[in-house]
């Protein structure tokens, strides 16, 4: 043991990340000039030589222990840039590709009778996605919350409710090929193998939609304080009545808002559609007869198709898909701040 | 299953209800949830029903196999290559974000960051699969290449030459490690929060850097949240279809290269590409397929709900 | 190896909050001293600035200085982890890590110190610590069981002995009996007396029989008003302080507590 106490010992400066930081810039940005390597290609070496110095300098310093520690909250930062890049990649290019094929045309016309390059529009795939997503939305929400009110309200710690409870998680997780074949067998087994409706994808949908429904609902109810039930049940309001005009009302932005995210959630929604509501170039209004094309389908067989035209109206699809899809959830954030209940 | 935890209406329901209107609202309500538990007994029945016929029939339906197994045994290992690639990829970034969230962005950073790769599960998958086919494809030909030269002896690399056009299996498992790791983040990023302060001062005050008291003290108590949280992530890349469909140059021949010119598609993308011209025998075969699949992640999510829901029952006494 | 700690004008903030106000004492070598106070008072954080673990909450900062052997613990170039090396501390509640035997968590603190710890070395540790901790007895046949299995005093001994198996200078205890039962506090007691001969020990107590039995020097800290800074009232050796103190608040306190 020594006598002296040793607290202080050799560390690196402030600031040296920042300087290492740009000297591993500035030194693969020699080869990545003589080299004429791209952006991408320069900022990856960057990041490995930065990688290596600034813990190997910490080594010769400041020991084995810190430069471990440099070395993993390096990892841990770059982690999180190489995630938010695919993320930005991504999104620049529907926008820019996207922003080439969108006009007034392409809102309004279908794809029928459209031959070659020929424009073409995404007017049947829109309302093919709001009848179908409507359709779903119709059938799950009442399902969801109907559930939610029984796992709150009644079922308690009853075996029924933990296994609901349970099995709603797992079915978070069904892969939505997996839904669009159930709902693909159902009409099948009713209809007959060649027949295909909307409504098929509706129910698809909904297997996707419910687990989200019941737990942001369940989740919500539960926020609702005890008390607020007590003063409705000692006015002598039957306990239904309580749940409608107390529970629910109360608890109704949060729900909504877990709607509107599931909702989002399933829009974009394709492997299920594609098996069991088909494909098809023109308008169709009926849920309940014919092949209904939604966005998504719409979006992968334009890129099946593998031509430019196509892919040109992959992106303009893709576009309207994510500005659809955002302002859903834009719309969500919202509802939830505005009719969020006042807090006291 | 924090239902269970914090059941504020419990004892009061075990009373009979009187009235008729809560009577009927009790049943609506009880209804519902049976329901769901009806239709995910009705997924297994129904595929099970319009399945059966695909696992035995004539020889043919299996082109280019003569049976079932034949036929689906290039699918599964295409599907697990993919997902085995997404995991590799995907696990270390998401832990690694998981822990910038939680223990060393600043916090102000730390809430945009969560909300950002919350979008990133937002994009629709097939608008990865578009981006995945005409634009990251391209940009990991040259990975191909690297790969095939440096690690051609691997089977997994080599001996044939690498994809022309990087539409391969390595390129579609990138993309579905972007595409769950959204959810490993989510569970882990939970988990790490929930370590107890104890714990991590205890690391700190015996002099432990940072990274020391993650390991000595985050790690161990949030291991099998993690678990969980890779396991579901497993799920969704064996389950997920489109951005393999769109991404993934399909030939029916086996082979554990994942980055040749073209590889057998997944359960789920097959189903995807081949529901269109399917004989109603074939349509059998291709919902017996997604039976499989089914079956494999639904086991996969139970046991990953089930140890998430061990975890918070452990807490809950603790 | 024990040392002293010389803190002058020392202002504690958490980000603009001014926790604690112009401390000065110097806390001697080879002794305890206790630090008592009413709840909110900063007492557990000028404790906490005594090895930087107040640094753990984003925003804390300190003003004045703080001396240990003549060196400042906030020096430019001073390392926080090698503070808390040299200066260990003990927690309210017993805090082993979980998922570790009892001999691996007495030698938490040594395997992060050398890479390399030879059997007979690790063995050595272990029970000296151990044995320091009045715990070698208890659960020396088994060493490999889980440290959580151990009864609170149990663990809290524990958590002294891994404190103690780094060899620091300071031992810095933040209500260490707090969660106890009555038999273990006075195993803790006990153990504090016998630690004394080798280390520098500063407790934070809430009770104040606890103070007056264990501890050679006091020092009283109390706050003006809620949302006020706290500040050291009094410091003395603890004799005089419960039967002579020299501020009339601090006679009120503590008379008022005895009733």
């Amino acid at each position: 043991m020594s006598s002296t106490v040793a607290l202080s010992h050799a560390k690196l400066p402030r600031w040296a990340p920042a300087l290492v930081g740009v000297v591993s810039l500035a030194a693969a940005g020699l080869p990545a000039m003589l080299l004429g390597w791209g952006l991408f290609a320069w900022l990856v070496a960057s990041v490995l030589l930065f990688l290596a110095a600034l813990p190997g300098w910490s080594l010769v310093v400041e020991g084995r222990r810190s430069a471990v520690d440099r070395l993993m909250t390096g990892l841990v930062w770059s982690a999180f840039g190489v995630a938010v890049l695919p993320l930005v990649w991504l999104i620049y290019v529907v926008v820019d590709q996207g922003a080439q094929a969108i006009n007034g045309e392409f809102l309004t016309y279908s794809m029928r009778g459209v031959i070659g390059d020929e424009q073409g529009g995404v007017y049947h795939a829109l309302i093919g996605t709001v009848f179908i997503t409507l359709a779903a939305t119709v059938v799950s929400v009442p399902i969801g919350i109907l559930t939610a009110v029984y796992l709150v309200e009644y079922g308690g710690r009853s075996k029924l409710a933990r296994w609901i409870t349970f099995l709603v998680d797992v079915m978070t997780g069904i892969p939505s090929i997996v839904a669009g074949l159930f709902a693909l067998a159902l009409v099948v087994l009713i209809f007959g193998p060649a027949f295909r409706m909307g409504f098929g994808g509706s129910i698809a949908l909904s297997l996707l939609m419910i687990p989200t429904v019941v737990r942001s609902a369940e989740e919500m109810f539960r926020l609702v304080p005890m008390d607020l039930r007590e003063a409705s049940y000692a006015l002598g309001v039957p306990k239904w009545r309580t749940i409608l005009k107390v529970v629910v009302p109360t608890a109704i932005g949060g729900v909504i808002t877990g709607i509107v995210l599931a909702i989002s959630r399933v829009i974009g929604e394709t492997a299920p559609l594609l098996v069991v509501a088909g494909a098809t170039d023109g308008v169709n209004f009926n849920l309940f007869d014919g092949r209904m094309t939604t966005l998504p389908v719409f979006i992968y067989s334009q890129y099946a198709q593998s031509t430019p035209a196509g892919y040109q109206r992959a992106w303009g699809g893709a576009l309207v898909l994510i500005a659809i899809v955002m302002l859903l959830n834009l719309i969500a954030r919202l509802l939830g701040k505005l009719l969020a209940p006042k807090k006291a | 299953m924090t239902a269970t935890l914090n059941p504020p209406e419990a004892e009061r329901s075990e009373k009979p209800a009187s009235r008729r209107g809560d009577r009927i609202f009790a049943g609506l309500a009880r209804g519902a949830g049976l329901t769901i538990l009806l239709a995910l007994a009705a997924v297994f029945i129904f595929l099970f029903v319009e399945g059966w016929n695909g696992l035995n029939a004539e020889e043919a339906t299996y082109r280019p196999a003569t049976d079932f197994l034949g036929y689906i045994g290039p699918l599964i290992l295409s599907t697990i290559l993919a997902a085995i690639i997404a995991l590799i990829v995907a696990v270390p970034f998401a832990i690694g974000i998981a822990l910038f969230i939680s223990h060393y962005a600043p916090r102000r950073l730390a809430t945009p960051v969560a909300y950002v790769i919350d979008l990133l599960a937002a994009v629709p998958s097939v608008v990865f699969g578009l981006w995945g086919g005409r634009y990251l494809a391209d940009l990991l030909q040259p990975v191909h290449v690297w790969l095939h030269d440096r690690l051609g002896f691997l089977p997994f690399f080599g001996p044939d030459p690498a994809s022309p056009n990087g539409r391969s299996l390595f390129t579609a498992g990138i993309v579905l490690a972007i595409m769950i790791l959204p959810i490993i983040t989510a569970i882990s990023r939970e988990v790490f929060a929930q370590t107890p302060r104890l714990h991590e001062e205890a690391a700190l005050a015996l002099g432990a850097t940072r990274w020391e008291m993650i390991r000595y003290a985050v790690f161990p108590y949030a291991r099998s949240g993690m678990v969980s949280g890779v396991m579901l992530g497993l799920g969704r890349a064996l389950g997920e279809t489109m951005a393999v469909a769109m991404v993934l140059a399909v030939t029916p021949v086996a082979t554990l290269n994942v980055i040749g010119t073209a590889s057998p598609a997944t359960i789920a993308s097959n189903i995807a590409l081949n529901y269109k011209e399917a004989t109603p025998s074939r349509q059998s075969l291709l919902i017996a397929t997604g039976l499989v699949l089914f079956a494999v992640t639904f086991a996969i999510n139970f046991f990953a709900r089930w140890i998430v829901g061990r975890n918070e029952r452990k807490q809950a006494k603790a | 190896m024990a040392k002293s700690i010389d803190v002058s004008d020392l202002n504690i903030y958490y980000g603009d909050f001014l926790a604690v106000e112009g401390v000065s004492m110097t806390i001697k070598a080879r002794s305890v001293t206790a630090f008592i106070g009413p709840s909110g008072c900063g007492k557990s954080t000028m404790l906490r600035s005594l090895n930087r673990m107040h640094e753990v909450i984003p925003g804390a900062r300190v003003e004045g200085k703080v001396m240990v052997d003549g060196q400042s613990l906030y020096g430019p170039d001073v390392d926080p982890v090698a503070v808390r090396r040299s200066i260990g501390m003990v927690f309210q509640r017993p805090n082993p890590f979980p998922t570790m035997s009892i001999y691996d968590n007495v030698l938490a603190g040594s395997r992060l110190n050398s890479r390399k710890l030879s059997k007979a070395d690790a063995d050595d540790i272990v029970e000296r610590s151990l044995t320091h901790a009045n715990l070698w007895n208890e659960v020396k046949d088994r060493l490999g069981k889980p440290g959580q299995g151990l009864s609170g005093g149990q663990q809290q001994r524990l958590c002294i002995a891994r404190a103690i198996a780094v060899e620091p200078e300071v031992l810095l205890m933040d209500e260490p009996c707090s969660a106890l039962d009555p038999i273990s506090t006075s195993a803790i007691e006990d153990l504090i007396h016998e630690l004394k001969s080798d280390y520098t020990i500063v407790i934070v107590t809430h009770n104040m029989q606890q103070a007056a039995r264990v501890s050679d020097e006091t020092g009283f800290f109390n706050l003006k008003a809620a949302g006020q800074p706290g500040h050291l009232v009094e410091f003395n050796a603890t004799k005089k302080m419960f039967t002579n103190p020299d501020e009339p608040a601090t006679e009120a306190y503590i008379s008022g507590r005895f009733g």
